[in-house]
């Protein structure tokens, strides 16, 4: 199985990443040795085992419902790329 | 031009609509963090790096939004899963900080339940098919209103990650009105329960609906719409009804219904097809390897249980029974329980149960609709109402000033004595006083007075409006009656 330098760039755009072609071309590379080290793990027979979905074994972690401080405005919108009037702005969603 | 004359076969069409409802839970804080839920903040002000999901933050799962939404699935006839966990849930979105929701995709925490409710004179029951708990998006806002043609939007982060149950019906429900008596039945429910405000003008409340058409008597399910941007109850019936006009069109002409997903139009009063950016089939579910899973202690259950109030259709059974009201009466007190907690408190103070129901159902929900205010805004008090009916019964005012006074006291939680000195509305019981008046209406309405003489009894209602008129209602109209009768007819 193999990662092409296409794919990389069709999932970078989904997760707004900007990645040069040089970069595509590697993270192709690297991702394509990390698919095929999880395949070896198919050869394994897992048949009748349960799967492991948490490393390790918690189980009811609450918190009480009670109000803590939020981040001030500013400070929750700094990483944003664009902000108008105390909001998050995006451009255009839909297609036509 | 030569004529061709095709006959169509007729075919009949079922109807099949499944819903999903949204509600959002009256937790004080959100789901994974502690930042508040309350609604109309400033935007963004309600934000932390767990709800805007910055990385390496943990959610940590609030219990008190595990106890609504079992709470919701007791309401709804649901059994509690002995335990739960989450998964995520992955899509591209601007409202979805994490791109990816937090929610629970095949181990819900509620399963198979149903709502009961009255339609058409028959008993209609519409399977829960589950409930699971989740996390709310942020909150989108289009430029120039309309997502189709926004050159940009705005977001507000404040409520992404507020407690959300997802309702999901059975494909159980036969025709567009049918959906909307069983939405209202669900939201008193949740209403009652206290788990949501449901306050779809808010958004606290949502609904998509799934619909599709099959021939009569067939068991397959046909292709199925879902429709989004359901503004009210109302929107939810007019748009299903818009797609079962749309759909039979289609299978008409021998065509398929396509499968896919369609906005309201509310302006236009139609469905449009619906195509996003990113909009991905596959949602790549996994386990949420950051909240453990969790065990649901039956004896949790069972207190939630308890806390349990008297739910809409026990109420209205109760009403029939102990206040002799007819079914329909009941149901339309038992609605709301503001409402109905307020017509108990009614006839406790004042007795005589079809009467306070007759002021309730007419003036009170008038007036509630009319000011968009909820019962317990009202100044008007159940002792007030009692005064004002006594007033009535004592004949010091008539029925209809009683309604008069009765708006005034909705609005200023003043006393009816008060309000019916302070406007000098007693009711004119004199007869002296009213003899005049009678006498010159007659002598005003020649024509009426002899329709009157020669047996025409139903021209006498006329002559005592005009008395009533005259006195600016205030006459007696019993005493008015027999005014008119004893100078018009021959006994």
């Amino acid at each position: 199985m193999k990662f092409t330098p296409e794919q990389v760039r069709a999932l970078a755009g989904q997760a707004r990443l900007g990645l040069t072609d040089e970069e595509a071309e590697r993270l192709a590379a690297q991702l394509t040795d990390v698919l095929q080290e999880a395949e070896r793990l198919k050869e394994l027979d897992v048949e009748g085992v349960e799967p492991t979905l948490f490393g390790v074994q918690l189980v009811n972690v609450w918190r009480d419902d009670a109000v803590e401080a939020s981040l001030p405005r500013d400070a929750a919108l700094a990483a944003a790329p664009d902000v108008q009037d105390g909001f998050v702005k995006v451009p255009r969603i839909v297609e036509e | 031009m030569a004529t061709e004359t095709m006959v169509k076969p007729v075919t009949e069409y079922e109807v099949v609509i499944g819903l999903e409802i949204h509600a959002e839970l009256l937790t004080d804080a959100k789901v994974w963090c502690g930042c508040s839920t309350k609604f109309g903040a400033e935007p963004n002000t309600q934000v932390c790096p767990v709800c805007m999901g910055l990385p390496g933050t943990l959610p940590v799962l609030n219990r008190e939004a595990v106890a609504y939404a079992i709470k919701a699935g007791l309401a709804l006839n649901c059994s509690i899963a002995p335990e739960a966990r989450f998964d995520r849930k992955h899509y591209f979105y601007p409202d979805l900080p994490k791109a990816y929701q937090i929610t629970q995709n095949d181990h819900p925490l509620c399963r198979r339940g149903y709502v009961e409710f009255e339609l058409g004179g028959e008993t209609r029951r519409v399977g829960i098919h589950h409930i699971h708990l989740e996390e709310e998006a942020g909150k989108l806002m289009h430029a120039g209103d309309r997502l189709m043609e926004a050159e940009y939007s705005l977001i507000d982060y404040n409520r992404a990650g507020i407690p959300l149950i997802e309702i999901v019906t059975e494909p159980d429900i036969r025709s567009p009105e049918e959906a909307r008596v069983f939405l209202e039945n669900l939201k008193s429910i949740l209403e009652y329960t206290r788990v949501s405000d449901c306050r779809m003008e808010q958004g606290s409340l949502r609904v998509d609906a799934n619909i599709s058409l099959r021939p009569k008597g067939s068991t397959k399910f046909g292709n199925k719409a879902e429709i989004k941007n359901l503004n009210s109850f109302r929107a939810v019936q007019r748009a299903l009804e818009y797609e079962v006009r749309r759909q039979t069109e289609i299978l008409q002409r021998g065509e398929e219904v396509a499968a896919e997903t369609r906005h309201w139009d509310e302006t236009k009063g139609v469905t449009v097809a619906m195509r996003t950016k990113d909009e991905e089939d596959d949602y790549r579910y996994s386990p949420e390897p950051d909240i453990p899973p969790f065990e649901v202690d039956p004896a949790w259950v069972e207190r939630l249980r308890a806390q349990l109030p008297e739910l809409p259709r026990e109420k209205q059974q109760r009403f029939v029974e102990q206040y002799e009201l007819p079914a329909y009466d009941a149901g339309v007190l038992t609605a709301d329980a503001k409402v109905a907690d307020f017509f108990e408190a009614c006839v406790a103070a004042y007795g005589k149960p079809k009467i306070v129901s007759n002021w309730l159902m007419g003036e009170f929900l008038r007036l509630l609709r009319e000011d968009g205010a909820e019962v317990q805004d009202v100044p008007l008090t159940p002792e007030g109402l009692a005064e004002l009916l006594t007033l009535v019964d004592r004949g010091v005012i008539s029925g209809s000033i009683g309604k008069e006074v009765f708006e005034d006291m909705f609005r200023t939680g003043k006393s009816a004595a008060a309000i019916v000195k302070e406007r000098g509305l007693e009711q004119i019981s004199d007869e002296g006083e009213l003899a005049a008046v009678v006498d010159q209406v007659i002598a005003e309405n020649e024509d009426a007075a002899a329709k009157v003489r020669a047996g025409e009894m139903k021209t006498i209602g006329f002559l005592v409006g005009q008395v009533m008129q005259k006195t600016r209602g205030k006459a007696n109209p019993k005493l008015v009656n027999e005014l008119l009768r004893a100078r018009l007819v021959q006994e």
